[in-house]
């Protein structure tokens, strides 16, 4: 890509542009080529395909595995239903949920390793609270080799190392391609495209973590937030921002332990005196909420207790937590001296972000991936499909990548605006030629400073406001950004994007005036749940005012009906007082 | 108000000794998510230029010469 003169720009064009090589960004390119293999077909990636996304490491195991003899569709869609506080569209769970199978058995197929049992049937344990959905994968860490493989394999044109800044619409509103600048280099190009799958992972740098390592943080550091910013400056809704995701991790180090790896093997959450206090380790906000009271509380601080168990069964939890997903994990115990055998292993809680993967904050989609924007897709972590995991982002990928090639047989390539083109060319490049302004780094460390201090749970209407003052001002600073080089001009790209979030999340959060989701949600002023007037989803979409504006948005029939006794499960996650003399030590 | 430079400790260690980025090899630059590895070329050598590690480690298992060494970043080790 060449880029000689402020006017120019190189322009390149396919039918199906997938932004984001992660998780659900390969499989949208390879299962697109499956389809058709004429169309022109990208997955365009910040960084490099082989070992992108927050998979980059591979996976210990798949979280939602819907598989005949263990699980149905019509459970888990119940069991997410319940976990998300009845805040879902069904549709797009069950659509998730009748193809999961399938999807496991293409993985298979490719080479991934999940567990079986003697018979060569999937080893299935159980960690949520009603159905068994959990496969472990203990040799996971082949992913993304595999995906790679796929890739290569189905001719899908990839693109290293080069980020999208801003989606362009057509005259009439539909998808027409996306802006983009090459982080080692600042050129720039415009990729024109009859559709734009979004694939571009959670929002994972809006809270700071407590060790205030800025890169510290749950998700992979890439994923800034860029395709909910880019979505909503293209006009497209976003719905349940406010269902932030929290997760329980190891402290100061950003891997998870419990629920589905040492869970099945005997491992659980315990307080200071190695009692178990929550009855289901599976992630959801009211197991949060339980985990947040319990490390505040006089029994705090919480802690994985596994030291109980046999030396065989410890051998294995290592070989798995040191070798997949997030692999330095051993070496963190090493350094502080910390023995599985021999002591708990303290935790705590991440900072905030955006993620349906494991909450339910995503850009708008329905059970075809499709956006509110015609030819924009969304799928993975940035999708809003609640509780979607890993395997989820493969099936929404496949989702997506289907029904984008029918839009492409059915549409033609939109024009772009020139002007537009170069107003955005312009906004990328600007903090190059800024003299004695301010760093991203600082800017960065102000903004997801503040969102800790103002943002994040127990939510309080004053403090969200002053956040969003605080947020204005540095909105107006936003002209000082100043790069040095190529890669400074990548994170100062990623602080709009993650300002952007942090307005979103705020106002998102004060719109919905009552509590949901446990801690996710947990608003001081607004302490009950509040069913006849907040069961619905809350949307956000960029306002006339260039501010995020909010509404409601019915709530689909439902396609699976729930008891009462069914709908309060999650409720009752705290072991009671009679219990945790019986369940410590189990 | 002018800028400065502070300094900070460096996650990620290369064994010059055994890095063959001199013979052509980019693996680890290729495979830093978060794209913070450069070659010096003065010195035939992998060096980390921006400290904003995930210490997740594709750069030390994908060497081919294991001359790529991750430490947990100390504000959190």
């Amino acid at each position: 890509m060449n880029d000689k003169t402020d006017s120019s720009h190189e322009v390149l064009e396919f039918d199906v542009l997938v932004i984001g090589g992660g998780t659900a960004g390969p499989m949208a390119g390879v299962r697109a080529k499956e389809m058709n293999p004429k169309l022109r077909v990208a997955v365009l990636e910040k960084a490099n395909v082989k070992r992108s996304g927050c998979i980059s490491m591979g996976m210990d195991g798949l979280n939602n595995a819907v598989i005949p003899g263990h699980a149905t569709p019509e459970q888990y869609v119940k069991e997410i239903t319940v976990a998300n506080d009845g805040i879902v569209n069904q549709k797009t769970i069950m659509a998730y949920a009748t193809r999961s199978y399938d999807m496991i058995n293409t993985l298979d197929k490719w080479g991934v390793k999940f567990e079986k049992d003697e018979t060569g049937d999937y080893n299935v344990k159980k960690v949520h609270h009603m159905g068994a959905y959990v496969l472990p994968m203990p040799e996971g860490h082949h992913m993304k080799k595999i995906l790679y493989r796929q890739l290569r394999k189905k001719r899908v044109s990839v693109i290293n190392r080069f980020m999208a800044t801003r989606l362009f619409k057509g005259k009439d509103g539909a998808i027409a391609g996306a802006h983009v600048v090459n982080p080692r280099t600042a050129e720039t190009a415009v990729i024109k495209a009859k559709t734009v799958i979004l694939c571009t992972g959670a929002a994972g740098r809006l809270g700071m973590p407590t060790s205030g390592y800025l890169f510290g943080t749950y998700e992979n550091p890439t994923n800034a937030g860029d395709g909910y910013s880019m979505a909503y400056h293209v006009g497209a809704e976003l719905s349940g921002l406010e269902c932030y995701q929290i997760n329980p991790l190891i402290k100061d180090y950003n891997g998870p332990a419990c629920a589905y790896v040492t869970g099945p093997m005997g491992g659980y959450t315990a307080n200071s005196k190695g009692d178990r206090f929550i009855e289901c380790d599976y992630w959801s906000g009211q197991m949060m909420l339980e985990f947040y009271k319990e490390l505040e509380g006089g029994n705090g601080p919480v802690f994985l207790k596994i030291d109980h168990l046999a030396e065989e069964t410890i051998s294995e939890i290592e070989v798995i937590l040191h070798s997949n997903e997030r692999p330095s994990r051993g070496r963190f115990h090493e350094n502080r001296g910390t023995n599985y055998r021999e002591r708990m292993v303290e935790m705590h809680i991440s900072e905030i972000g955006f993620c349906s993967g494991h909450s339910a904050s995503g850009i708008w989609t329905d059970e075809n991936a499709r956006t509110t924007i015609p030819g924009l897709y969304a799928a993975g972590d940035c999708g809003s499909v609640p509780h979607n995991y890993m395997l989820g982002a493969f099936v929404y990928g496949a989702i997506a990548a289907e029904d984008a090639v029918k839009y492409c047989a059915e549409h033609e390539q939109c024009e772009i605006d020139s002007a537009e083109i170069a107003a955005e060319k312009a906004r990328v490049l600007a903090p190059l030629q800024v003299k004695d302004g301010i760093p991203a780094e600082q800017m960065e460390y102000k903004i997801r400073r503040l969102v800790n201090d103002y943002l994040q749970p127990p939510k309080v209407t004053k403090k969200m406001e002053i956040g969003m003052e605080r947020f204005a001002e540095i909105r107006a600073d936003l002209p000082m950004l100043q790069a040095n080089d190529p890669h400074e001009l990548m994170r100062a790209m990623e602080v709009h994007f993650i300002l952007d979030c942090a307005e979103m999340a705020a106002t998102a959060s004060m719109y919905r005036t009552e509590s949901r989701w446990g801690l996710y949600h947990y608003y001081v002023d607004h302490p009950d749940t509040d069913d006849e007037k907040w069961m619905c989803h809350v949307q956000t979409k960029k306002g006339a005012d260039g501010l995020p504006e909010c509404s409601t948005r019915p709530i689909e029939p439902y396609i699976v009906e729930l008891d009462e006794e069914e709908m309060s499960a999650y409720k009752k996650l705290r072991v009671s007082d009679d219990d945790t003399t019986e369940t410590a030590g189990v | 108000m002018p800028l400065i430079q502070s300094s900070s400790r460096a996650p990620v260690t290369i064994n010059s000794e055994a890095c063959i980025a001199d013979k052509g090899c980019t693996v680890c630059v290729d495979v830093c998510p978060l794209d913070l590895l450069v070659i010096d070329m003065a010195n035939g050598t992998a060096v980390m230029k921006y400290d904003e590690c995930w210490y997740c480690l594709p750069c030390e298992l994908d060497c081919p010469t294991d001359a790529v060494s991750v430490e947990i970043p100390y504000l959190l080790k």
